[in-house]
């Protein structure tokens, strides 16, 4: 990539940077009753990690941020996975999702919902997919 | 669920376990974790049998497993299932104990994969003699092929090893298929996956036209796996597999699951000329051939699997002579053939006996000596006194020769075939009187193998530089399970009337539902003299003929026929297999241009052609403006900016203009989306653009300089005509689906989910709620092929061609 990074390009990444991957959090939380979920939410999230690779050099954001993205789709899928088998132990068909609402403390009431564990698989998987792929590209020598 | 489902499943429950043992207590062999697996099944399964002589009851327990397609997971046991599932636990028990000796636990053998694949060849194997469901009977069916092919090529570095568990593979999957073709069809007759269910209406369906296909496709299934004649040439190379293996799956066990598919289907389509030709002469030609073939073998193993071919032909003829008795209804008439079913029961039985102990006896010979080559190995009479002992049970046992239990089976294979000989049925004086003179001249044959079989292992001259190691006698362990094998041959020579009402009647009454009336029993009585009748004599000829042969060996071990190994009918595998490779080569050739505009074009023409033939074919085209929505002012707007872009793009000569315009589409697009009040598909197409960007500046990277092509307006022209011509299809069909919804009054499904999104899935966002919900199913698949898409991505860049080199 790029040789020479400008400074401007840095500080403004330093910050924003963060910003998009806050908002990526809360948009996948948003997912159930809002515009999000875990596609979008593992998208942005993606997209705020790019952003570091692109203003920082790659190396030192291996050190910063030490995912392994291939475990990462491995993981996401396991998760997907197993809590649509749950269901099965209590006689529902695969992949019945359910819902309900209780008093959390701070929150108050609020919706638990067994989609929430897919929907992060979901987004691990997505997220994994995307910085794997363009790695795996961008560090390509040939 | 029932016990008798845990029965079927234990072995792939304990699969699950077994790696953690190998792991845990390496110093231990993981053989013994997995010995009391067969042993408790086994001795479960024994306190079925009917030891008091009673008419044996079918069992039968249900599981739905997809009820709406007609699917149960449903267990039956009666006398045949039974039978099989004694046999599978039974030989699968002293195999296991065999295995522990023959395998070493020694540094860098997975012993774990080789448990696992015999445990789920296991379960797999009484899951298909236990169901009742032809579709849980077709699925364990094909997993006991793939567990057979995985221990075939357990020692997969060797090449014959792939060879052989791709060709067995081949070979009885693509039976198992033609088998579920089959099923289908019969279900397409009776409405029904249950056998039993299948089977009482037996009577009804036999006019139906699909009638003799599905029986040709079932016995194309029941033919592959029992190894007949064409497709018998898979087993010789299945010999590859590690002994155990070869004994247990490629001789007792996996290869008579074509014997009790037959079985299993003959009150359906037996009492059919066709059914009794087939089989009968399938199965006759099968033992001439195998035993023939066996003659020429040099290789101990190699003898075993042709004689396993020829005797599974044996059982195979029997069944097929025996199912004229379904078409019977005089009683003489009935005991004539069922005698053949009586005889097929008992040699199943002799034979898991004597081929088994027979298999773990070479795998002993080929241990010690580490050669299995006849033309090297002689005099280990003296050496392994044991081991000879056993052969030599079991070769006489299989030459047919008194008191062993093959004796017995054989003279009423005799009987059977010269009885089937004179039936007044299916025209069977005909050609009838060739099935006594196969079956002798085959079994002049098999003694003549069994002769060269235990004298050139045991007798002549010892000659010590010819071997690998120095010939001993085998661990007692090793040794433990063939004795227990060579104990039941002769006991069930000795007192085989010990399996008549146990095991046989039951069987019997399995295989022929029809012949009894409410509470009778078939009687067997299985006696060694006969008197002096034909039978008899043909077994004396057999022995003489045998002899003679063998003594006057000298005379044509020189010829071409001896000389030669390999089955003559391989050829037409291999040069299918080259001919297979090298069509899909040339078909690539034309088609994978490593163009991804002629990939993109197919596609898109391939889509177009289908859906214009589906439109016009079905009268669907209609085009109708009336129901047509607002349109506003501003969407004209968007729409048309969206236009001049897209038709920008092939007039641009810079990359990176090119680039920008396909980006301005596609944020377009999410505006669209915006003003459609969409906000999710929005936010996606927004993000998507914005990767996609970042994706392009990598690419650009490693992109030459651009240099444009100039193409030639022909090629121009058929690209803008392949264009207008699927935007044309692509926007017909979306009007026609439009208006077709008016037509037929259909309610969108999207009005479902607007109502159950928040009551049935508590969600407020209807996009999400059917991603993660309703359709969640498809979401994990997306996302499987997003990981496997990476993984491509991740091969294809990592571990490039060199130049010159294919993919």
């Amino acid at each position: 990539m790029m040789k020479s990074r400008p400074i401007q390009f840095h500080v403004v990444t330093r910050i924003t940077g963060f910003i998009i991957l806050t908002f990526s959090i809360f948009l996948f939380f948003a997912g159930h009753n809002n515009p999000g979920g875990g596609f979008i939410g593992g998208l942005m999230t993606a997209s705020a990690l790019v952003l570091l690779y692109l203003s920082f050099d790659v190396q030192s954001i291996k050190k910063a941020i030490p995912f392994d993205y291939t475990q990462m789709i491995a993981v996401g899928l396991a998760i997907s996975i197993i809590t649509g088998i749950v269901g099965m132990f209590f006689g529902f068909p695969y992949l019945t999702q359910f819902f309900d609402y209780f008093q959390l403390p701070i929150l108050g009431e609020t919706e638990l919902t067994t989609a929430l564990p897919f929907d992060l698989g979901i987004y691990l998987v997505v997220v994994g997919f995307t910085m794997l792929t363009i790695l795996t590209i961008a560090e390509d020598e040939a | 669920m029932s016990t008798l489902h845990f029965v079927a499943l234990a072995p792939f429950i304990a699969a699950i376990f077994i790696p953690a043992f190998y792991f845990l207590f390496r110093r231990v062999h993981t053989g013994w974790f997995v010995l009391p697996i067969p042993l408790v099944l086994f001795i479960y399964l024994f306190t079925y049998l009917p030891l008091g002589g009673e008419p044996m009851e079918a069992v039968q327990h249900s599981v739905p497993w997809v009820p709406s397609l007609d699917i149960f997971f449903t267990v039956y046991l009666d006398g045949l299932s039974l039978l099989f599932a004694l046999l599978i636990t039974g030989i699968g028990a002293l195999v296991v104990l065999y295995s522990i000796y023959y395998i070493a636990n020694k540094d860098g053998e997975p012993l774990h994969n080789f448990y696992v694949y015999l445990l789920m060849f296991m379960g797999a194997m009484l899951g298909v003699v236990l169901s009742d469901n032809l579709i849980v009977i077709y699925v364990f069916w094909e997993l006991t092929s793939f567990a057979s092919s995985l221990l075939i090529a357990y020692w997969f570095h060797k090449e014959k090893s792939r060879y052989g568990a791709q060709k067995s593979m081949l070979i009885t999957v693509s039976g198992g298929f033609a088998m579920l073709a089959g099923f289908t069809l019969l279900y397409g007759m009776t409405g029904t996956f249950s056998l039993q269910e299948i089977i009482s209406q037996a009577g009804a369906i036999s006019a139906e036209p699909a009638f003799l296909a599905a029986m040709i496709l079932v016995l194309a299934g029941a033919f592959t796996k029992s190894a007949q004649f064409p497709f018998h040439i898979w087993l010789p190379d299945a010999m590859e597999a590690p002994t155990p293996v070869s004994a247990y799956l490629h001789s007792a066990t996996m290869v008579k699951a074509g014997i009790y598919l037959v079985a299993r289907f003959t009150p359906v389509f037996g009492g059919e000329p066709q059914w009794f030709w087939i089989i009968t002469s399938f199965g006759l030609f099968t033992l001439l051939w195998g035993s023939v073939s066996a003659v020429r073998q040099k290789d101990l193993k190699g003898i075993l699997a042709f004689s396993t071919v020829s005797q599974l032909g044996l059982i195979m003829s029997l069944l097929g002579a025996g199912s004229a008795a379904v078409h019977f209804d005089v009683v003489e008439g009935e005991s004539m053939a069922t005698v053949a079913v009586m005889a097929a029961m008992l040699h199943l039985i002799n034979h898991a006996t004597f081929k088994g102990s027979l298999f773990m006896v070479v795998g002993i010979v080929d241990h010690e000596t580490g050669t299995r080559d006849i033309r090297r190995l002689g005099g280990l009479m003296t050496i392994m006194p044991i081991t000879f002992s056993i052969s030599l049970i079991g070769i006489a046992a299989m030459a047919g020769l008194p008191p062993f239990n093959g004796f017995l089976s054989k003279e009423m294979f005799f009987e059977g075939m010269l009885h089937a000989a004179q039936f007044d049925v299916f025209n069977a004086q005909t050609f009838g009187w060739l099935f006594p003179i196969i079956a002798w001249t085959a079994s002049v044959f098999t003694f003549l193998y069994c002769m060269i079989m235990l004298f050139r292992t045991f007798t002549g001259e010892h000659d010590p530089s010819k071997l690998e190691k120095e010939a001993h006698e085998a661990p007692i362990g090793m040794l433990i399970s063939p004795i227990i094998l060579a104990g039941l041959v002769i006991l069930f020579g000795l007192f085989p009337n010990m399996l008549a009402y146990t095991i046989i009647e039951p069987s019997m009454q399995a295989v022929l539902p029809d012949l009894l009336g409410a509470g009778e029993q078939f009687y067997v009585n299985i006696y060694h003299w006969h008197g002096f009748n034909t039978a008899l004599f043909m077994t004396l000829g057999v022995v003489f003929f045998g002899a003679l042969l063998f003594v006057n060996m000298r005379r044509f071990e020189a010829s071409a026929f001896y000389l030669g190994e390999r089955d003559p009918l391989n050829w037409f595998y291999d040069s299918g297999m080259t001919g297979l490779i090298s069509g899909a080569q040339s078909v690539d050739a034309v088609q994978m241009t490593g163009k991804l505009r002629h990939y993109f074009m197919f596609m898109m023409v391939f889509f177009s052609v289908t859906m214009s033939y589906i439109l016009l074919s079905t009268n669907a085209l209609v085009i109708d403006w009336a129901n047509a929505g607002e349109l506003s002012p501003y969407l004209v707007l968007v729409v048309a900016a969206m236009l001049v872009a897209t038709v920008a793009i092939p007039f641009v000569s810079s990359r990176i203009s090119a680039v920008v315009l396909i980006g301005v589409v596609g944020f377009i697009i999410a505006l669209l989306f915006v003003v459609l009040r969409a906000p999710d598909l929005a936010l996606t197409q927004l993000l998507v653009e914005t990767v996609m960007v970042v994706l392009l500046l990598l690419v650009f990277y490693h992109l030459p300089e651009i240099r444009k092509e100039n193409f030639k307006p022909a090629f121009k022209i058929g690209n803008f005509v392949v264009s207008i011509a699927v935007g044309a299809v692509v926007t017909i069909t979306g009007l026609a689906v439009h208006a077709f919804r008016y037509d037929n009054a259909i309610n969108p499904i999207s009005d479902y989910f607007v109502e159950n999104a928040y009551e049935l899935a508590g969600g407020k966002n209807m996009v999400n709620v059917i991603l993660v919900d309703f359709r969640g199913l498809d979401t994990l698949l997306e996302v499987l092929v997003l990981g496997i898409v990476a993984i491509a991505a991740v091969v294809l860049v990592k571990f490039k061609a060199k130049d010159g080199e294919d993919v």
